[in-house]
């Protein structure tokens, strides 16, 4: 049997071999089925489901962000331009695993932690899928070729070219235009998303910042066609981006540049204000900062050396420093003393060095100790004597010298287009009861009638205020915005009705006040006669000195005794022509002691730059009038 | 009067045609066979164009690759039948002792030593060789035996099965592991064992696919059979491939995109969109059309070899030819059911399109064993 078994049988092997074959190909056929019912239901019953994931994947759509508007001086010179700087970004999506990603392009290029860090918290944060997020701007042309090389180990990281903000007057404009920067967290949570996908710059501070939505333009989308490392292929379809509006301001570079050097390194602020429009001409906070090394992200050594520095170069004393006006506000407390009838232009005073109130012992003190002896209106402005004013003071009463000083913007932001400035103190019975909890004292109306005491401005308040004296009490808003280009986005602007025209009930104490102030540049007695010499048109001006340290009861000031940063603020407050005036400045020279020494040049020499050397028809006058040596000396 | 005296009294055009008929004998060559691979091979370089991204050195690499193949299957096509019959079990052993070595002293690359290098001799993967060696062992040693075979050469059969499919498991290869199993399993299945036999096989391996999971397969072969199920679960990575292919078979819709313009594939999303992925491509830029139209060619293919089995003479032959068929249908359905996302990622090439020099050659080389069968069938016979 075993045996029989070994012997083999070729037609019934045969045989079933054949049978075998059926059941094979028909196990073939039952598995070809299945694959072509997988087939049948991909392609045919889900034909549109993987369409769909097929055109997502490589068509996307990109923002494209819109050119920032570029910004002009009065006469056309470029303030802010755009130019291309080369980026490192990044697609999250892309990239298969971001710390192996981002540890070989460190290697590749210099990137410090805090990209990482602020890019870490970028891509955390909302945002489009597939949108590139900047890691790194300002690549050399070395970075750029060493990525290109290795660009393939590198899936989801792209070199693109974007317009980055330059500054072409640097520190010319730093605190008035601002600058741009990237867009930080917080900034993140509040901005629209559709707007600014795509946009990585935005105004920091200035004019950048208050004119962001109509500098910031439309954004544009593109739907593009990708690979699937994320390289853009071509565009499919694309809606351009609105550019934005280009801004021509009121500035003048040439006078921001003349500030600058009349205030020859010293700090301080000078405001100037074309009275006709408005029109701040200058506005400069010395020492400044160059401001295109915050537009890319500022390094932590430079950013230190700015933020510590003695001199606070970051801050801007034009529209954030608050100081006591001093003798400047006479002009304007001497109109408020005239239209109460505390005083009239006849009336007179005798000064013995000194004033005293009726039943105190205090002696409240002129600043020439011997006394202007017999001081009517117009010498008592001329001459600035406390005396006069403290007097004129004591008898108006705060509760009408506060509201008339009111109407000249003081304890008001009045630009309108500024809104980083503060408001200073404008001192009344009742802002010291909510604020010091404390009566208001006879003497306080006496030091305030002398610009001392709580009475706190900024220079741009101090400008608009001289403004408005020029323009013989008519109310034109201060601003930076002469026009703006064509375009899309909106013009912020602040309320023009902050203040009003002022009407006196007696117009022509208009021009005792002036005549005042005339006396101060041209007068025999004048304050800052000195800077008032030799020139072809007439000025009038106010000088102020504002304490740092309070002087003690019989002790007497001695500049050279105190400390440099211990000394008085010099201010200077006036316009020109006197009859037709063109420029109104305030000048605030920090611990640069009187202000006829140090501030009243410094405004005279923005007087002559404006009427004389940079006047459309200035060629000619500029030839016979040398501007004059700045003399010092004297109140 | 002798056959040979008959022939010579036909008319004349009957002769010519048996001349023709002669010649294509003499040569060896089955040209229904030929003429099918001749096809799908030119098929398969326009999709490949394609899928290597218009790659003209891949496209000429693999042209010359095919050559080589097809000249390597003529040579395989002269040898008589008895001839692989009588070497059996030496190329057996000598492929046998190459895996081993390969597992002492092999290269690789990423992580899997798949190949031998021997001074003098040019570099190879035995695993390759093990393909024809294994299925032709199997049949040798069944064919020396009464068949339907008996429980003892059953288990004999399947120890010659395990060791190989062991030793290129261990590589670590599992796709071609799993192709030398099933094609010894496939001689086995055309020996006739009985149903009872095979029903119980499926059963022992369902039952020992737990054990498999847990004991034998290796954590990255793990995560495939998790990506098969839920590609969705890591989409940019191990579901990148499936989600990818998918999307690209589905999106080629009815008649595809045309050719060249497959956007899965041109544009990177496919990965190996010129080798194990390749029928992505196709399907995405010729649609279901195209898919169908190939698979048609396979079938016809697997028909022709079927045929040749069928008419072979003798149990070895008979049961080589089976093997090697129904082999190459594993190969076509793993890769298509794997690109579409029915079965799990395994390295299995889609025959004769995908671009590979070694696979290439030893598919080639069994059509021309399957030829050798066919052409020498007459001397055999009489």
């Amino acid at each position: 049997m075993v045996r029989a078994r070994t012997i083999k049988d070729p037609a019934r092997e045969k045989r079933i071999f054949f049978a075998r074959v059926l059941v094979a190909s028909f196990i073939v056929i039952l598995l070809t089925g299945a694959l072509i019912s997988r087939l049948y239901y991909l392609q045919i019953l889900n034909y549109e489901h993987f369409q769909t994931l097929s055109d997502k994947n490589r068509m996307q759509l990109q923002s494209v962000p819109p050119t920032r508007g570029l910004i002009y001086d009065r006469n056309g010179v470029l303030l802010a331009d755009n130019r291309p700087v080369f980026s490192l970004n990044l697609v999250k999506e892309r990239v298969r695993d971001m710390d192996t990603t981002l540890t070989r392009l460190q290697q590749l290029v210099s990137i410090d932690e805090d990209d990482i860090d602020r890019f870490k918290k970028r891509i955390r944060g909302p945002r489009r899928p597939y949108e590139p997020q900047s890691l790194k701007s300002r690549l050399t042309e070395e970075e750029i070729a060493r990525l290109a090389v290795n660009r393939h180990e590198l899936p989801g990281v792209e070199v693109d070219a974007e317009l980055v903000r330059y500054y072409p007057a640097g520190e010319t404009m730093s605190h008035v235009l601002g600058y741009v920067g990237r867009i930080n967290e917080k900034e993140l949570k509040v901005l629209d998303p559709v707007d600014y996908a795509g946009t990585n710059y935005i105004g920091k501070l200035g004019a950048e910042k208050f004119y962001e939505e109509t500098l910031h333009g439309k954004v544009g989308y593109q739907t593009v066609e990708t690979n699937a490392r994320g390289r853009v292929l071509r565009v499919l379809d694309r809606t351009n981006p609105v550019p934005g509006r280009t801004l021509t301001l009121n500035l003048d570079v040439r006078m921001q540049q003349r500030a600058i050097d009349v205030m020859a390194g010293r700090r301080g602020a000078i405001v100037a204000i074309e009275p006709s429009t408005g029109g701040i001409l200058a506005l400069v906070s010395t020492p400044g900062f160059d401001p295109n090394l915050f537009v890319t992200g500022i390094d932590h050594k430079s950013y230190s050396a700015l933020r510590d520095s003695l001199d606070t170069p970051l801050f801007n004393r034009a529209l954030r420093g608050q100081y006591p006006p001093g003798s400047t506000v006479k002009p304007i407390v001497g109109l408020a003393g005239l239209e109460a009838g505390a005083v009239t232009p006849q009336s007179y005073i005798w000064d013995p060095g000194w004033y005293q109130l009726k039943g105190d012992t205090r002696f409240y003190r002129d600043w020439k100790r011997t006394g202007h002896g017999k001081v009517d209106f117009h010498e008592a402005i001329a001459q600035s004597c406390d005396t006069y004013f403290y007097d004129l003071a004591y008898r108006m009463g705060v509760d009408k010298l506060a509201p008339f000083m009111a109407q000249f913007g003081f304890g008001q932001s009045t630009a309108r287009d500024i809104d980083e400035d503060r408001v200073g103190i404008l001192p009344s019975r009742e802002w010291k009861r909510a604020s010091r909890r404390q009566a208001w004292f006879p003497g306080d109306s006496l030091n305030m009638g002398i610009g001392q005491g709580f009475t706190l401005t900024t220079p741009l308040q101090l400008a608009t205020a001289t403004a408005m004296l020029a323009n013989r009490g008519h109310w034109v808003q201060p601003s930076l915005l002469k026009e703006a280009g064509p375009g899309e986005g909106e013009i912020p602007a602040r309320d023009e009705s902050v203040l009003a025209d002022i009407h006196l009930k007696n117009p022509e104490n208009w021009q005792h006040a002036i005549d005042g102030m005339e006396a101060v540049m041209h007068g025999r007695t004048g304050t800052a006669r000195a800077s008032g010499r030799k020139s072809s048109y007439h000025m009038a001006g106010k000088t102020g000195t504002a304490q740092v340290v309070a002087i003690k009861q019989g002790e007497k000031y001695d500049a050279s005794a105190l400390d440099e940063r211990h000394r008085d603020h010099a201010l200077f407050v006036g316009f020109a022509p006197v009859e037709n005036p063109r420029i109104a400045v305030a000048v605030l020279v920090e611990n640069g002691g009187g202000g006829s020494s140090a501030a009243a040049p410094a405004a005279r020499a923005m007087f002559d730059a404006w009427l004389l050397e940079f006047a459309p028809d200035a060629e000619s006058e500029a030839e016979s009038t040398t501007p004059e040596n700045m003399p010092s000396g004297g109140h | 009067m002798s056959g040979s005296d008959f022939l010579r009294q036909l008319p004349d055009a009957s002769r010519h045609f048996q001349k023709r008929r002669g010649l294509m004998y003499r040569l060896h060559i089955d040209p229904v066979l030929m003429v099918l691979l001749l096809i799908l091979a030119c098929a398969g370089l326009f999709v490949l164009y394609s899928g290597s991204g218009e790659s003209e050195a891949d496209v000429t690499r693999q042209a010359i690759r095919l050559c080589l193949a097809f000249g390597v299957m003529l040579v395989f096509a002269q040898l008589d039948p008895s001839v692989y019959r009588r070497w059996s079990p030496w190329l057996f052993l000598i492929g046998t002792v190459a895996l081993v070595g390969v597992l002492v002293m092999g290269t690789g690359a990423k992580g899997a030593q798949r190949w031998l290098q021997i001074p003098g001799l040019p570099r190879f993967q035995p695993s390759e060789f093990m393909k024809l060696a294994v299925p032709m062992m199997v049949s040798w040693y069944l064919s020396e035996r009464y068949l339907p075979p008996s429980f003892k050469h059953i288990i004999g059969t399947m120890v010659i099965i395990f060791v190989p499919t062991v030793l290129i498991l261990k590589q670590p290869d599992l796709g071609t592991s799993l192709l030398i199993a099933a094609s010894g399993i496939f001689v086995l299945f055309f020996s006739g064992i009985s149903w009872k036999l095979v029903g119980s096989f499926f059963a022992i391996v369902a039952s020992f696919t737990p054990v498999m999971w847990f004991f034998v397969m290796r954590d990255y072969q793990k995560q495939r059979v998790m990506t098969m199920l839920n590609p969705e679960a890591d989409p940019l990575g191990t579901g990148w491939n499936i989600i990818q292919s998918k999307t690209a078979i589905g999106s080629g819709g009815m008649s595809g995109k045309g050719w060249l313009l497959g956007t899965q594939s041109q544009l990177d999303f496919l990965p190996e969109s010129h080798t194990d992925f390749i029928i992505a491509v196709l399907a995405e830029e010729f649609g279901f059309v195209g898919v169908m139209l190939l698979l048609t060619l396979y079938l016809m293919i697997i028909a022709r070899g079927l045929y040749i089995a069928v008419n072979a003479p003798d149990s070895f032959s008979r049961l080589l030819a089976g093997s090697l068929v129904m082999t190459f249908f594993v190969y076509i359905f793993v890769n298509i059911g794997m690109v579409s996302g029915i079965l799990p990622i395994v390295g299995v090439p889609l025959p004769l399109v995908s671009y590979g020099g070694t696979s290439i050659v030893t598919l080639l080389a069994a059509f021309g064993v399957l030829m050798s069968i066919h052409t020498h069938r007459k001397m055999l016979e009489r």
